[in-house]
C-alpha cells in the first residue's frame, strides 16, 4: 500500500485530562486515505478517548484535530463527516433495521426515494436484506453488528471509526467477520479506524496500527513491523511472546553488534545500525519461533545458550517449551508439530542446546 | 420442600394476605356503603345509587373537581418537564457546581411535612406579591406552582431511576449521524423514556389531586379545590356523597393504574428482551 | 455563536432550570418563615408588622421580636405538642416497619411472577386519594362503626369501644397510609439480596432462623433506614390523620400550626412553629443523607 499526499486525519498535540489524570496524553498521529488503521492497547490506555474525540463526543484540553486539512477541534459530533461505529452497537431499539439504517439520511433530508434506494443498499452490502422490518431485538449478535455497520455507512462517510467492532462476538464468528471487514473496507475504499484490545484482531486488519500505553502512543507500524521490529520492551512484550536479555555493548562492527549478557555463557550478536557506545546496556529480543534447538552446543558460537526443558505445552499447531538457563533466567521457544503424533523428541528435564540467527532477533534501547 | 420450610411459606403467604385485607378493606367498605340507601352507616338500607344521583347534582363538588383537575393536568405537565430536565441533569452530569445542593433540594421535599411546606410557600407568594406585583392574588396559579414544586421533585426520582440504566450511547450515535443534540433528545431518548414520563405524570396528576394541606395554605377565595370540600364535609362525620365521590375516584384511578401498569410492563418486557 | 458554545449552553438550561425553580420556590420560601416568625402579630391583612418600620419622620427602625420563641417556651402546649408528635412519629414508624417488613419479605420471596402484581397491589392505594382513604377508617371505627358492629355481632364484646378520637385511631391511621413507603424501600433492598448468600450460611450450619438474623437482617438495613426516614419526617408535621382520626384529645405539632393558622390567624407563631419542626427535622435528615451517600459509596 502506498501511503498518499495529504493525511485524512492529523492529530497535533492532542492531549485529554480529567483532572490529574492524562488519559490522552500529547498524541500526534497522521493517517491516510484508504488505511486500515488500528489503535491498540490495554484498557484504560485512552485508545477509546481517543477515538471519542475523532467522534466529537469529547474535545482535547489541548491540541488540534484536522480531517481532510480542515480543523474540527470544535465542531459537534453532528457536523463532522464521519460516523462510527459503537461497541455496544447502540442500535435505536424503538426503530426497525430499515428505520435504524435510514436514522442518519433522514438528518441530512435526503428524499424518500433515494432514501430508501440507499437502505436497500445497505442491507444488501452487509447481507441481511430480508431482516429490514425486525426490530433490533429479534435479532442475534451478529445480525445486530452487521446493521450498526450498515448504519454508520449509509451516509457513504470518507472515514469510519469502530470501537471493539467484534467485542462482543464469539470467536468463531469474530475470525470469520474480521476478513469480511478488510473485504468490505477495501471495496467501499473509506479510511477505517479500529479501537481494538486483541491484538491479534489488529495484526488480522490493519494496514498500520498504533499501540498505545498510559495515553502516550508507543509505536506506529504496520503489523509485521510492529511484530518483528518492535521499538520498546513493552511493544515487544505487548504483541506476541518474546524471549529478553539484558545486555552490555562489547563493540559494533559495521551493524553488528557484539554484546555480553549475564545469563548467557556465549556472546550475544544482533544487527543495529544506530552507532551504540561501547559498554552501555541494551536489551537483545528474540521470538520463541526464531530460537531453534541444535545437537550440541559449539565452543565458539554466538547467540547459544544451554538448558534444561522444564514445562512443555502442547498447543496443536505448534509446541512451546520453558527452559532454564543456568542462570536461574527462563525462557521459551516453540516448534512447530508438523507431523501427527510424531515421536516426542524432547522431554521434561532434557538438556538442550539452543541457537538462533543474528537477523532473526533485535537490539531495544529504553 | 421440607415440611418446615413448607409452614413456613403458609405462614409468610397468610400474613401477606391480612396486609391485602388491611391495605383494601377501608377502601371497600367505602365503595360498598356509597350503594347504602341509608344514610346511616350502621344501618344497611338496600341497595340504591341514588348518592350518586345527588353527587351529579352537587355544584360546589363539581366545580371542586373541575378546578382539580385542571390544576392537576397542568401542574403534572410542568412537572413533568422540569422533572426531566432534573434527570437528565443528573444522571447524565457527575460532576457540576449546585449538584448536591440540587439533589438536596430534590429529596427533601418527598419527606417535608406538607404544613411547612404549605406555609412557606404562601410566604413567599405574599412577600412576592407585595414587591413584585405578581401573583397579585392566590388561586389557581398559585396552586399550580406549589404542586409543581412537590411534584417535581416525585417525577425526578421516576424518571432518574428510568435514566440510570438508559444507554446514553444511543443519543451518541444519533448525534453522530447528524442529528443535533435536542433533535437527538426528541427522536431516540424521549419514545425511549415515555413509559417512566408517563407514570410520573400520573403520580404528579394524583398527587395533586390528593392534596389537601399545602392547597389549603395558598389557595385563595373563590378556587376551593376537591380536597378542601371533601375535608370540610367529612369533618361533619361520614357522607354518603364523599363515597360515592371515593368510589368513583379510586375506580378511574384503579383502571388508569391498571393500564398504565400494562403498557409499562409490556414495554420493559420488550425492553428486557432487547437487552439479551 | 460555535455550535460547541450552543452545545454547553444546553447544558447548562439542563442544569439551570430546574435548579433555579427548586431554590426559589422550596428553599426561599424557608427564609421567609423565619423571617416572619420574629415579627410581631397584627390585626389586618396580611396579619402581621413588617420588619422594618417607619417610627417617625423618616426615621426607618428594623424590629426584630423574639416573642414568639418566648411563648412556645413558656406555653406548655407547645412543648407538649412537640414531644407528643416524637412519640407518635417513633411509634408509629416502629408499628409500620414490624408489619410492612414481614409484607415485604414475604413479597421478595413469592414466585417470580407475582412479584410485580404484588407489588402493584400494594402502590394501587397510595394513587387514590389520601385524604379519603383517612376518611375511610371513621365509619369503620366509630362508636357505632363497622369494626364494633362486627365485635359485637360476633360476641366478642357487648359494648362498644372507644377507638376513634383516641392514639390507637392515629396509629391504625398512619401505619395504614405509610405502609407503601416502608416496603417500597424494604423489597427493593431484600431483592437485590444474593441467595447463594443464604445458601452459603446453610451450608455452613446456620438454621433458618439464624439466617435471617445474620445474613438477611443486617443486609436490609439500608431499606430499614429509608423506610424509617419516608415514615418519621413526613409523620412529625401530619395533619389529616390526627385531625380526622385523633380529635381533640391527640395533639401534635401539625395540628397546632394548622389552628394558628387557621383559626387563630397567628401567621408568626406558627411560623415559629414551622421554624421549629424544621429544626427538629434537619437532624434526622441530615443523618439519613450522610448514610444514603455513605451506602452509595460502598456499592461503589
Amino acid at each position: 500500500m502506498t501511503l498518499q499526499e495529504t493525511p485524512i486525519v492529523q492529530l497535533q498535540q492532542v492531549t485529554k485530562t480529567y483532572g490529574d489524570l492524562y488519559a490522552v496524553d500529547d498524541v500526534s498521529l497522521d493517517i491516510y486515505p484508504g488505511e486500515f488503521f488500528s489503535l491498540l492497547g490495554a484498557s484504560g490506555c485512552g485508545k477509546t478517548t481517543l477515538l471519542r474525540m475523532l467522534a466529537g463526543f469529547e474535545t482535547p484540553t489541548s491540541g488540534k484535530i484536522f480531517l481532510g486539512g480542515e480543523d474540527v477541534t470544535d465542531l459537534p459530533p453532528y457536523e463532522r463527516p464521519l460516523n462510527m461505529m459503537f461497541q455496544s452497537y447502540a442500535l435505536f431499539p424503538h426503530l426497525n433495521v430499515a428505520d435504524n439504517i435510514a436514522f442518519g439520511l433522514r438528518q441530512e433530508r435526503m428524499p424518500k426515494a433515494e432514501r430508501d434506494q440507499r437502505v436497500q443498499e445497505m442491507l444488501q452490502l452487509v447481507q441481511i436484506e430480508k431482516l429490514g422490518k425486525r426490530k433490533p431485538h429479534q435479532l442475534s449478535g451478529g445480525q445486530r453488528q452487521r446493521v450498526a455497520l450498515a448504519r454508520a455507512l449509509a451516509k457513504h462517510p470518507k472515514l469510519l471509526l469502530l470501537d471493539e467492532p467484534l467485542g462482543a462476538l464469539d470467536k468463531k464468528l469474530r475470525e470469520q467477520t474480521q476478513f469480511e471487514l478488510v473485504n468490505l473496507q477495501e471495496r467501499l475504499g473509506i479510511t477505517f479506524i479500529v479501537v481494538t484490545h486483541d491484538q491479534e484482531e489488529a495484526m488480522t486488519m490493519s494496514s498500520r496500527i498504533a499501540l498505545m500505553r498510559e495515553g502516550r502512543v508507543v509505536q506506529v507500524d504496520a503489523p509485521r513491523r510492529l511484530y518483528e521490529y518492535p521499538n520498546s520492551r513493552y511493544c515487544a512484550d505487548f504483541i506476541g511472546s518474546i524471549n529478553l536479555f539484558d545486555a552490555e555493548v562489547v563493540k559494533q562492527e559495521d551493524n553488528l553488534v557484539t554484546l555480553k549478557s549475564p545469563d548467557c555463557d556465549q556472546l550475544l550478536q544482533v544487527y543495529h545500525s544506530q552507532p551504540l557506545l561501547e559498554g552501555m546496556t541494551a536489551t537483545v529480543a528474540v521470538r520463541p519461533e526464531k530460537v531453534q534447538i541444535t545437537e550440541n552446543c559449539q565452543p565458539q558460537r554466538s547467540n547459544q545458550l544451554r538448558g534444561v526443558i522444564k514445562e512443555i505445552a502442547y498447543l496443536g499447531d505448534v509446541s512451546v517449551y520453558h527452559v532454564d538457563l543456568p542462570s536461574g533466567k527462563r525462557i521459551q521457544f516453540t516448534q512447530s508439530n508438523v507431523q501427527a503424533l510424531a515421536q516426542q523428541p524432547l522431554d521434561w528435564e532434557e538438556e538442550v542446546c539452543l541457537h538462533w540467527q543474528a537477523d532473526a532477533c533485535n537490539l531495544l534501547l529504553e | 420442600m421440607s415440611l418446615g420450610v413448607k409452614k413456613s411459606r403458609i405462614a409468610l403467604f397468610s400474613l401477606l394476605a391480612f396486609g391485602y385485607a388491611f391495605l383494601y378493606g377501608p377502601i371497600v367498605s367505602l365503595m360498598i356503603y356509597s350503594f347504602n340507601e341509608s344514610r346511616l352507616v350502621t344501618v344497611w338500607g338496600g341497595w340504591s345509587t341514588k348518592w350518586y344521583g345527588e353527587l351529579m347534582h352537587n355544584q360546589q363538588i363539581l366545580d371542586a373537581a373541575w378546578l382539580s383537575l385542571k390544576i392537576a393536568a397542568i401542574s403534572a405537565s410542568f412537572a413533568v418537564v422540569f422533572a426531566t430536565l432534573a434527570a437528565m441533569a443528573l444522571v447524565r452530569y457527575k460532576r457540576f457546581r449546585g449538584r448536591g445542593s440540587l439533589l438536596l433540594m430534590l429529596t427533601a421535599p418527598l419527606v417535608m411535612p406538607e404544613v411547612i411546606l404549605g406555609l412557606s410557600l404562601l410566604l413567599l407568594f405574599v412577600a412576592m406579591s407585595e414587591w413584585l406585583g405578581w401573583p397579585a392574588g392566590r388561586g389557581q396559579t398559585t396552586i399550580i406552582i406549589a404542586h409543581m414544586t412537590f411534584a417535581i421533585a416525585y417525577v425526578t426520582v421516576v424518571v432518574r431511576s428510568r435514566l440510570a440504566h438508559f444507554d446514553f450511547s444511543l443519543e451518541e450515535a444519533a448525534m453522530d449521524l447528524g442529528a443535533k443534540p435536542v433533535k437527538a433528545f426528541f427522536t431516540i431518548t424521549l419514545p425511549l423514556i415515555s413509559p417512566a414520563l408517563i407514570a410520573g405524570w400520573l403520580l404528579a396528576f394524583t398527587l395533586s389531586l390528593d392534596d389537601l394541606v399545602v392547597a389549603s395554605f395558598v389557595s385563595g377565595p373563590g378556587s376551593t379545590t376537591l380536597p378542601m370540600v371533601v375535608y370540610s364535609s367529612v369533618r361533619l362525620g361520614v357522607s354518603p356523597q364523599i363515597n360515592a365521590l371515593a368510589t368513583i375516584i379510586v375506580t378511574l384511578v384503579s383502571l388508569a393504574v391498571a393500564i398504565a401498569g400494562y403498557v409499562f410492563y409490556r414495554q420493559e418486557k420488550q425492553r428486557l428482551k432487547s437487552l439479551q | 455563536m460555535r455550535s460547541r458554545d450552543r452545545f454547553n449552553l444546553g447544558k447548562r438550561a439542563l442544569i439551570g432550570l430546574p435548579w433555579l425553580w427548586m431554590a426559589v420556590f422550596f428553599l426561599l420560601p424557608f427564609l421567609f418563615i423565619l423571617k416572619l416568625s420574629l415579627s410581631e402579630a397584627a390585626l389586618m391583612q396580611p396579619p402581621y408588622l413588617p420588619f422594618i418600620r417607619e417610627v417617625s419622620d423618616g426615621m426607618v427602625t428594623m424590629v426584630v421580636n423574639f416573642g414568639n420563641y418566648l411563648l412556645l417556651l413558656e406555653d406548655p402546649l407547645y412543648l407538649n405538642a412537640l414531644l407528643n408528635s416524637i412519640e407518635i412519629a417513633a411509634w408509629s414508624t416502629l408499628l409500620t416497619l414490624l408489619v410492612g417488613y414481614p409484607m415485604a419479605y414475604a413479597i421478595a420471596k413469592a414466585p417470580h411472577n407475582w412479584r410485580l402484581p404484588l407489588l402493584m397491589l400494594i402502590i394501587l392505594p397510595f394513587w387514590t386519594s389520601f385524604l379519603i382513604r383517612v376518611y375511610a377508617w371513621i365509619g369503620i371505627l366509630k362508636n357505632n362503626g363497622l369494626l364494633n358492629n362486627l365485635l359485637i355481632y360476633l360476641g366478642i364484646i357487648d359494648q362498644p369501644l372507644e377507638i376513634l378520637y383516641t392514639p390507637t385511631a392515629v396509629y391504625i391511621g398512619i401505619v395504614y397510609s405509610y405502609l407503601p413507603f416502608v416496603i417500597l424501600p424494604l423489597y427493593a433492598t431484600l431483592i437485590r439480596l444474593d441467595d447463594t448468600l443464604l445458601e452459603a450460611a446453610a451450608d455452613l450450619g446456620c438454621p433458618p432462623w439464624k439466617q435471617f438474623l445474620t445474613v438477611t437482617l443486617p443486609l436490609s438495613i439500608p431499606g430499614v433506614i429509608a423506610g424509617t426516614m419516608l415514615v418519621f419526617i413526613p409523620v412529625m408535621g401530619e395533619f389529616v390523620i390526627p385531625d380526622l382520626l385523633g380529635g381533640p384529645n391527640v395533639l401534635m405539632i401539625g395540628k397546632l400550626m394548622w389552628t394558628e393558622f387557621f383559626s387563630n390567624k397567628d401567621w408568626p407563631v406558627a411560623s415559629a412553629l414551622a421554624a421549629v419542626l424544621l429544626l427538629v427535622l434537619i437532624v434526622p435528615f441530615v443523618l439519613w443523607q450522610h448514610f444514603e451517600s455513605r451506602n452509595r459509596e460502598s456499592l461503589g
